[in-house]
């Protein structure tokens, strides 16, 4: 078939605002929904980050002591009672202290370094403390190496310092501080005068924060044995058996209150199964996500009947040339790739600009709002939505002016 | 006149109910996506104290050196005890205040009932009158107070509510971490947004507001440990909370307020103060102190978040290109009656007339959108729960500045809209319509 492209230029350049206006518009368009679909992908898959732990079955107990003059000794007596206290429930399989947990939305890291002299540190790496039953309770996939011994524990009073000489850290802490393999029995400081050596990996182990300046530390955690006794509270991380995670979490603060009431657990978010904690920590990141949707469907919608009304418009202005064309020898789909051909030079001229406006907001907000780069994949799955979105929204019209019949030449003139 | 072309303008708009419907539709979605985003925008951007924040400063001391500011070369964003003690001591300033957030467990007087979690401030007497804070009873405490490390709590009306039933409880005793503070004031509703006092341990918004207040030094003295974030550039050399205040760890926040006159030698003041400690060969590095008023702090501290303001661009966005889609139908829809225009020109219709008549239907359209604009920005502010986090999405209100606004917006921009294709239909030649007819 052959489209004459040059009559299409000619009646184009009767009609420059509107076409203007289409291209205009796709290219807005575009360049909105390139950055939109670009956020949307970026939230869904920091949604769907893989923690590490086993979330169907765990849950997290926020401890507060109501007293806090007791001792460190007296703080750890009370939490090791408490952790056999859980243990021993029927719907239990493991718990463990914790000064904080995967997911958590914010917590303790600490910088990294090879030589305790080192001024400028390698890396930070979110710091995780528990006891010999941690890897067990969060259900985390040990790759190398061993777990700890229960004599390796040991007891961390309010804002101590305690370097241990063992940890246990993620694969990519591990990578990213021996970049040629072996990282076990190696070792490195963490903010300490002491060393502490590698005696086992797990992969992978999300870190507590998800906010973006730690996304150059993704994955990057440190496990160290250690009780958190602080004064102020402890965490405690329960792992149910399967299927019994609200047995479970029914029966945890029963046990503990048991123990001693001088406690406070939250009655709204003391007891916090992993499927809140992920909902609570991707609050911001699934709005965004939906929010982008939505306005990239609203957008979609109004610049497709847009093209829809214009090109009914101009489909109604032309009836009389189009039954010339028809009178004079040009079949139905001669006038259907008219308009097709028509929409499309449009929609390409639109998609060019769109384009360049796509990448040049998304420096912007590089810039501005701490963004990252948008990859030119987004770009080009926007051109070929819009493409097919222009062609989709013309055909309804077009069909119509096809159907236009040669009579219409030699009437109202 | 002007009854004739609102004729006119709905008998055209009636012709083609498909265009008419479609534009009052994009302009519909375009305004209330501004507009929802915009009630976000304005609640989390707003200045907190409008009356006051040019007043109110916030210091920052560089007590960790090169190694330790961020790639911009600011300071830490907190101070650590040793700086906001001598701060307090020299009290330079109107008024001042050195602040940390605290977390006790008060034990209610009645038997059985379970301790409660609270959250606070340990914060300086002059806290009260700096922050222009509202009382329902009593007020807070003196200078005399703090020297003293007298045991007295200021508390939230909530708090209030919870333990005295809302009485006027000043003088009646309150037990927190097993020690008796006598109350001597009791807040009104006092949840400011930004919780511009600490924004680094905030985060800028909380749906709950503190519920207690004590003398720094008290809390000090009583040992209640910091709940705010601590930051430190190495790890304490003694452990406890005593470690931490002889640490250069930072965890306290600190609020100052300064006349006019006064900004400048207060400048001086904590570049003097920072030489001292060189001098003293506790810093290694000249002074890099700031000292900015409180807007100029929420903006360093970014407390509107990033995702907020590209949202409000985003909108603003669709709304464009919802205007560029009015243009163009209007454009069609206005040249298609250029037989029409012809016929009224030659009849004698000066172009003003035109203009009149199609800026009257644009704004019809414009109003029509901004109605529906109305309802969705309605269904968007009541929706924001679900795509923002509960601290923010709360602030968001519709209000009837925000309505008016809507409507103004919708009617301007299609009016604005119009303008090119009204522009187009008066330049119609009369002569030429009648003769191709």
């Amino acid at each position: 078939m052959h489209i004459q492209i040059r009559p299409i230029l000619a009646a184009l350049r009767r009609h420059k605002a509107g076409t203007l206006l289409i291209a205009l518009q796709i290219a807005l368009t575009l360049a909105i929904v390139c950055n939109a679909l670009f956020i949307i992908h970026q939230r869904l898959a920091n949604l769907s980050a893989a923690s590490g732990v086993d979330e169907a079955n765990v849950f997290v107990i926020a401890n507060m002591w109501a007293d806090l003059d007791r001792s460190t000794e007296q703080v750890d007596a009370q939490v090791r009672a408490d952790l056999l206290a859980l243990r021993q429930l029927p719907a239990v399989r493991n718990a463990t202290p914790a000064s904080g947990y995967p997911l958590r939305g914010g917590g303790w890291d600490n910088f990294v370094t090879m030589t305790p002299e080192q001024v400028k540190p390698t890396t930070d790496a979110a710091v995780y403390t528990g006891d010999e039953h941690f890897l067990d309770t969060l259900g985390l996939k040990l790759v190398a190496g061993r777990n700890f011994r229960p004599d390796e524990v040991m007891v961390m009073g309010t804002q101590q310092a305690i370097t241990p000489p063992t940890a246990i850290v993620s694969q990519a802490l591990a990578d990213r501080l021996f970049p040629d393999g072996n990282a076990l029995g190696k070792s490195f400081y963490a903010m300490g005068t002491a060393p502490s050596t590698i005696v086992g990996i797990v992969d992978p182990l999300h870190r507590q924060g998800v906010d973006q300046w730690s996304n150059g530390y993704a994955g990057q955690a440190l496990i160290w044995p250690l009780r958190a006794d602080d004064e102020r509270g402890i965490y405690y991380i329960v792992r149910a058996k399967p299927g019994q995670l609200a047995d479970a979490m029914r029966e945890a603060p029963k046990a503990l209150y048991a123990q001693n009431r001088l406690r406070i657990i939250d009655p709204v978010d003391g007891i916090q199964d992993y499927a809140t904690i992920r909902h609570k920590v991707y609050d911001r990141d699934r709005g965004m996500a939906i929010l982008m949707s939505v306005i990239s469907v609203v957008l979609l919608a109004i610049t497709a009947a847009g093209i829809v009304g214009l090109t009914s418009f101009w489909v109604g202005q032309r009836r009389k040339q189009i039954g010339v064309r028809r009178a004079l020898g040009a079949r139905q789909r001669d006038i259907l790739a008219y308009f097709l051909t028509e929409n499309f030079l449009i929609s390409a001229t639109g998609v060019v600009l769109g384009a360049v406006l796509a990448v040049a907001f998304n420096l912007w907000t590089v810039t501005r709002f701490e963004m990252s780069h948008m990859s030119m994949a987004y770009v080009g799955i926007g051109v070929v939505a819009l493409l097919l979105l222009g062609q989709g929204a013309v055909l309804a019209p077009a069909l119509r002016a096809s159907r236009v019949s040669p009579v219409e030449a030699t009437r109202s003139v | 006149m002007f009854s004739y072309y609102l004729e006119l303008a709905l008998r055209s708009l009636k012709r083609s109910p498909g265009l008419t419907a479609l534009m009052v539709l994009a302009i519909g979605f375009g305004v209330a996506a501004s507009m929802t985003t915009w009630s976000v925008f304005r609640a989390v951007s707003g200045d907190p104290i409008p009356w006051k924040s040019a007043q109110l400063f916030v210091p920052q001391i560089d007590n960790w050196g090169p190694n330790g500011r961020s790639s911009d070369g600011e300071p830490p964003n907190a101070m650590d005890y040793a700086d906001a003690m001598a701060l307090m001591r020299d009290h330079r300033a109107k008024r001042q205040s050195a602040m940390y957030q605290i977390s006790p467990s008060v034990v209610p007087a009645e038997a059985g009932k379970h301790p409660m979690n609270v959250s606070g401030h340990a914060v300086y007497g002059e806290f009260f009158p700096m922050l222009d804070v509202p009382f329902k009873y009593g007020s807070g405490w003196s200078a005399s107070d703090d020297e003293s490390r007298a045991l007295v709590a200021v508390i939230s009306s909530k708090l209030n509510q919870k333990l005295f039933g809302g009485a006027a409880s000043v003088g009646r005793s309150v037990n927190i971490e097993g020690k008796d503070y006598r109350v001597v004031g009791v807040l009104d509703d006092w949840n400011p947004q930004p919780r511009f006092y600490d924004v680094v341990n905030s985060g800028g918004f909380s749906v709950n507001g503190d519920d207690v207040f004590l003398p720094f030094l008290t809390a000090i003295q009583a040992d209640l440990p910091n709940d705010g974030n601590t930051n430190c550039n190495a790890v304490p050399k003694e452990s406890g909370f005593v470690g931490l205040q002889r640490s250069e760890c930072v965890w306290i926040a600190y609020m100052a307020e300064l006349d006019a006159g006064a900004v400048a030698a207060y400048r001086d003041y904590l570049d003097g103060y920072a030489r001292d400690q060189q001098r003293a060969g506790r810093f290694a590095w000249a002074p890099n102190g700031r000292l900015r008023d409180l807007r100029a702090w929420l903006d360093n501290q970014h407390v509107v978040p990033s995702d907020t303001k590209v949202s409000l661009l985003v909108a603003l966005g669709l709304l464009l290109v919802c205007l560029v889609n009015t243009v163009g139908l209007l454009l069609a829809k206005f040249l298609r009656r250029s037989s029409e225009i012809g016929v009224r020109r030659a009849l004698g219709a000066p172009r003003a007339a035109i203009y009149a008549q199609f800026i009257t239907e644009a704004g019809i359209v414009g109003l029509a959108g901004g109605v529906l604009g109305l309802l969705l920005t309605g269904v968007g502010v009541a929706s924001v729960g679900w795509v923002l986090p509960k601290d923010i999405a709360a602030l968001a209100r519709l209000d009837v500045s925000l309505l008016l606004l809507t409507l103004l917006v919708a009617v301007i921009a299609t009016v604005l809209a119009g303008l090119y294709p009204t522009f187009r239909a008066s330049r119609v030649q009369p002569a030429w319509q009648l003769k191709s007819n």
